[in-house]
């Protein structure tokens, strides 16, 4: 499989469009014929990833790369960052205002299922500069 | 379990997804969070919700979703049912609860996403 990438932009409370980045990601891998565990692992860990840009972040952009053994799945934005990772990693820990839970977001649950869904997880950040997430999921072998 | 049963069974109005009253649906998931949705063994099943928002329908994309029954008889906005007919979710709105929905369905035999009964 030649090399892909694809860059898709995410605008801070932009819940119009919110989704759409991660739908365009699960289109693609489709279009290539991955393994649709591997699409479906992907896609939630996108989506995941672009609603806490659109909620908790600021401007940022969702990046993949596609190559013959792995996908990498690259999402930053330059919104208010974190002060305390570990904390934001736990289970239920959630900053999301009402607005945001009426919508069905804020269970606390979205980083932790983003790096139970990746092969591989990583995350960067800090107050005042944003937050990065970069997670990799093996086309070879996969842990799901 | 057929899309058109659980029609009958839930008194349903189908919203979208006509050409899909044959598919399979024999797990269920309830809830309004969607993080519970993507955490879960969700794909193919119905997700029952009282959240007619487009992010329900998004959720539902992500995750595989079977079809959506939308609770207390809730109907979405427009253009959240033109995005699921998009990508083939078939939608239905029942009169009843939450509560007596999924009884229904658990009584004709749909289970839990992982299977429990
Ligand atoms: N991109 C981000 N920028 C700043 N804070 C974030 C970002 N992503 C997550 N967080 C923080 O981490 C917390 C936990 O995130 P998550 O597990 O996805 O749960 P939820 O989004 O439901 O609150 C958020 O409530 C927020 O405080
Ligand atoms: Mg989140």
């Amino acid at each position: 499989m030649a090399a892909l990438k694809k860059e898709y932009h995410i605008n801070k409370n932009d819940f119009i469009r919110a989704g759409e980045a991660s739908i365009g990601v699960k289109n693609v891998l489709k279009s290539l014929d991955v393994d649709p565990s591997i699409i479906r692992r992907v896609a939630i860990c996108g989506y995941e990833g672009e609603m806490n840009v659109v909620m908790h972040g600021g401007t940022g952009k969702l990046n993949i790369e596609i190559n013959s053994t792995n996908i990498v799945l690259d999402i930053s934005d330059n919104g208010p960052g974190m002060a305390n990772t570990e904390l934001a990693m736990e289970r239920g820990y959630s900053t999301a205002t009402d607005e945001y839970r009426e919508m069905g977001f804020g269970a606390g649950m979205g980083l932790p299922n983003m790096e139970k869904n990746s092969d591989e997880f990583k995350i960067d950040s800090a107050v005042g500069k944003g937050t990065r997430i970069r997670m990799v999921f093996s086309l070879t072998h996969s842990k799901e | 379990m057929k899309l058109k049963e659980i029609i009958e069974l839930l008194d349903g109005n189908l919203l979208t997804g006509k050409d899909q009253l044959d598919k399979s649906l024999n797990t269920g998931g309830a809830s309004d969070l969607m993080s519970d949705i993507l955490a879960g063994l969700s794909e193919k099943c119905v997700l029952l919700t009282g959240l007619t928002t487009v992010q329900t329908v998004r959720t539902a994309i992500i995750a595989g979703v079977g079809a959506i029954v939308f609770v207390r008889g809730k109907i979405p906005p427009t253009e959240v049912i033109d995005q699921a007919r998009a990508n083939e979710i078939p939608l239905l709105s029942t009169p009843y609860s939450m509560f007596v929905s999924c009884g229904r369905l658990y009584s004709k035999g749909i289970t839990g996403l992982d299977g429990a009964q």
